[in-house]
C-alpha cells in the first residue's frame, strides 16, 4: 500500500517550500488532515490557518496571490468547491488570479464521514469554469510531480486529492506532461479510462481482463481540464469501446468530459461508470468502491458483460 | 478637489446615461471616498478594492481623472467589448486592482494583500470600500475575524454608509446596526466620519495608519449625493437618468465639462 496523495501533497508542499520562498499555504482548522500541518510547521511565517471559513479562505489566497506570492488554499473538496464556489468564480477565475486548491478528501473513498463530506460533483463545477485547470493524481510520485506544476503554471489550479492510502502506479522518474493523458498498454478490444483513485483500479482490472483474454488499454487523464482529446480520440478509433471510471458523480465529470470529446468528433458507445445521480454513504472506502461498481471487479464485469 | 469632485460626479452620470443603465445611487455616494484615496492618500505600491463592485462608475470615473485611461472612453461603460465592465473586471480597465461585483468578497482579497505586504516588509496599505448592505454578507464577517486576528494594521477599509440598499433601508431589509459596535467587538479600530468632507477622509486615513489594528471608517454619505433628485432615494440604486434628468443633473453639477 502506498501513500495517500494527500499524504503526497502535504510532503510536496514542505519540499517545494524550500525551492520557492513565494509559496504559501492557506487552511481552514484542517491541516492535521488536508496535510498542509507539515508546511505550518516548517514555515509557520508562510501558513494561515483562516479557521472554519472557506470563503475568506479563498478572497486571502487571492490577495495574496494579487501580492505576488503563489497560495494554496486547502481543505475538503466538498467545501473548497462547494462552500467557496462564488469566491472561486467571481474572484479566482475571473480575475484568472495565481490561486491553486488543494481539494483532499475528494469522492466516496473519503469513507465514514459520509455523504455531507465526500464530494461528488467538484469536477463537474470546477471545470465549468473558465481559466480553471483541473487536476487529479492516482499515487505519490505524479502528485508531487503535479503540485511543482500547479506552482510554475500562472494561474487557477484546482488538485483533487484522496483520503484513502492506494497503491503507487509509477515510478519515480516517470514523465508526465500537464494536459497529457498516460497510456497503459496498447489493447484493441476496450478502452478504460481513469483518473484519481480508480486509475489503480482500472489497471487492476486490465491485468484480470487480459487473463481473461480481453486485450484492453487503459487511460489515466490526470488532467481533467484542459482535457487530452487525442489521447482520447485515438482510444475511440483504435478500439471503438469506452468505459470511463471516476470516483465522481456520472454527471459532469470525467465521463462527461469525455463524452464530450466523443460525441462532436467520433461518438463510439461509451460506459460511465461512478456515482450515478445520488449522495454517497458511510462505510469502509474499499466496501463503497465496489457498493458504488467503481472497483476492479466491477470494471471487469462490465467489460465482460458487454 | 471640489472640481475633480465634480468632474468625477459627471463622468459618473455621463457613463450611465451612455450605459443606460447602472448604479448611479451608490457610485455618487462613495465617489468622494475614491476621490480623497485617489488624489491625496495613495502611495506607490497601495491597492484599492471597491468591494462594492457596482459602484463601478465611481471608480472608472476617479481612474480616468487620474489618468489611467482616456476620459473618452468612459463611453464605452458596460457596452460590448469595452474595458469598463459593468463590475470591475481585473486586467480590462487599467488601474483595477482587484475583481469584484458579487457582494462581500472584497475585504478578504484586501486581507491577502495586506498579508502579503507584512511578508515583503512593505509599508503598503490594502484600501477597501464596503457598501453598508454588503456587510450582511457573512464572509466579511469571516474577513474582519481574520484581519483582527493577523493584525492587519494596513487594511483601511470604508463603510460606505448611506443607509439605503435595494429593498429598501438597512433597518427594513436586514437590520445590521449598530456597524461600529460591532466591528470594535471583532476587534477593529473605528472611526465615524462624514464620507463626504475630504478634511475628515484624509484625516480619518492618517488616524487609521497609526493604530495597530485593523481600521474601519464608518462613512456617512448620502446616496446619489450631489443630484438634488437622486438624493437619499433608493429608486436611484440601479437606474439611468433618461435625457432630460441628465441634462439636468449636469447642470446641477455646474454644467458641461
Amino acid at each position: 500500500m502506498g501513500k495517500a496523495t494527500r499524504e503526497s501533497y502535504g510532503e510536496a508542499l514542505v519540499e517545494l517550500g524550500e525551492k520557492y520562498s513565494n509559496l504559501v499555504v492557506l487552511d481552514a482548522d484542517l491541516s492535521g488532515a488536508t496535510k498542509t500541518n507539515g508546511f505550518a510547521k516548517k514555515y509557520p511565517e508562510r501558513f494561515f490557518n483562516i479557521g472554519i471559513a472557506e470563503q475568506d479562505m479563498m478572497g486571502t489566497a487571492a490577495g495574496l496571490a494579487l501580492g505576488g506570492k503563489i497560495p494554496f488554499a486547502s481543505t475538503f473538496a466538498v467545501f473548497a468547491s462547494g462552500r467557496a464556489y462564488d469566491q472561486i468564480r467571481n474572484t479566482i477565475c475571473y480575475g484568472k488570479i495565481n490561486v491553486k486548491i488543494g481539494a483532499t478528501h475528494a469522492g466516496i473513498t473519503v469513507g465514514e464521514d459520509g455523504a455531507t463530506h465526500q464530494a461528488l460533483e467538484d469536477i463537474g463545477m470546477m471545470r465549468a469554469l473558465p481559466n480553471m485547470t483541473v487536476l487529479y493524481p492516482c499515487d505519490d510520485y505524479q502528485t508531487r510531480w503535479m503540485i511543482e506544476e500547479a506552482i510554475k503554471l500562472n494561474g487557477p489550479v484546482y488538485v483533487r486529492l484522496t483520503r484513502a492510502k492506494t497503491d503507487d502506479v509509477y515510478k519515480i522518474g516517470t514523465e508526465f506532461e500537464l494536459g497529457k493523458g498516460v497510456q497503459h498498454g496498447n489493447g484493441t478490444d476496450a478502452t478504460i479510462i481513469a483518473t484519481g483513485v480508480t486509475v489503480g483500479e482500472a489497471l487492476a482490472a486490465q491485468r484480470d481482463l487480459i487473463a481473461k483474454g480481453m486485450d484492453v488499454r487503459v487511460i489515466d487523464i490526470h488532467t481533467i481540464k484542459p482535457i487530452d482529446k487525442e489521447i482520447i480520440l485515438k482510444a475511440a478509433r483504435e478500439t471503438k469501446r469506452i468505459i470511463t471510471v471516476e470516483d465522481h458523480s456520472i454527471i459532469g465529470g470525467l465521463g462527461s468530459a469525455v463524452c464530450e470529446v466523443l460525441c462532436e468528433e467520433y461518438p463510439v458507445k461509451v460506459t460511465r461508470m461512478g456515482i450515478k445521480d445520488e449522495f454517497g454513504q458511510s462505510g469502509k472506502w474499499q466496501e463503497l468502491l465496489a457498493h458504488y461498481k467503481i472497483d476492479r471487479t466491477s470494471i471487469v464485469e462490465e467489460l465482460l458483460r458487454n | 478637489m471640489e472640481t475633480i469632485a465634480k468632474n468625477v460626479r459627471k463622468n459618473i452620470l455621463k457613463q450611465v446615461h451612455a450605459a443606460s443603465s447602472g448604479h448611479p445611487g451608490g457610485a455618487l455616494s462613495c465617489a468622494d471616498i475614491l476621490i480623497d484615496i485617489y488624489f491625496k492618500d495613495i502611495t506607490e505600491g497601495d491597492k484599492v478594492i471597491l468591494s462594492k463592485g457596482h459602484a463601478s462608475a465611481a471608480l472608472y470615473a476617479v481612474l480616468a481623472e487620474k489618468g489611467f485611461f482616456p476620459k473618452e472612453e468612459l463611453e464605452t461603460f458596460r457596452k460590448l467589448g469595452s474595458r469598463l465592465q459593468g463590475h470591475p473586471a481585473l486586467g480590462k480597465a487599467p488601474g483595477v486592482d482587484a475583481p469584484s461585483g458579487s457582494l462581500g468578497q472584497g475585504l478578504s482579497v484586501a486581507n491577502g494583500l495586506a498579508l502579503s505586504f507584512k511578508m515583503d516588509g512593505k509599508n503598503n496599505y490594502a484600501y477597501c470600500i464596503l457598501g453598508d448592505g454588503e456587510v450582511q454578507e457573512g464572509q466579511i464577517w469571516e474577513a474582519a475575524m481574520t484581519a483582527s486576528h493577523y493584525k492587519l494594521n494596513n487594511v483601511i477599509a470604508f463603510l460606505d454608509h448611506n443607509g439605503l440598499q435595494i429593498d429598501g433601508s438597512n433597518e427594513q431589509v436586514m437590520n445590521i446596526m449598530p456597524f461600529k459596535e460591532k466591528f470594535e467587538a471583532f476587534g477593529w479600530y473605528v472611526q465615524e466620519i462624514s464620507g463626504h468632507n475630504f478634511d475628515e477622509i484624509t484625516a480619518a486615513i492618517a488616524n487609521a495608519k497609526a493604530q495597530d489594528k485593523p481600521s474601519m471608517i464608518i462613512a456617512n454619505t448620502v446616496k446619489g449625493k450631489g443630484v438634488s433628485y437622486m438624493e437619499n432615494q433608493v429608486g436611484w440604486h440601479g437606474k439611468a437618468p433618461n435625457d432630460e434628468e441628465y441634462e439636468k443633473a449636469i447642470n446641477e453639477l455646474g454644467g458641461e465639462f
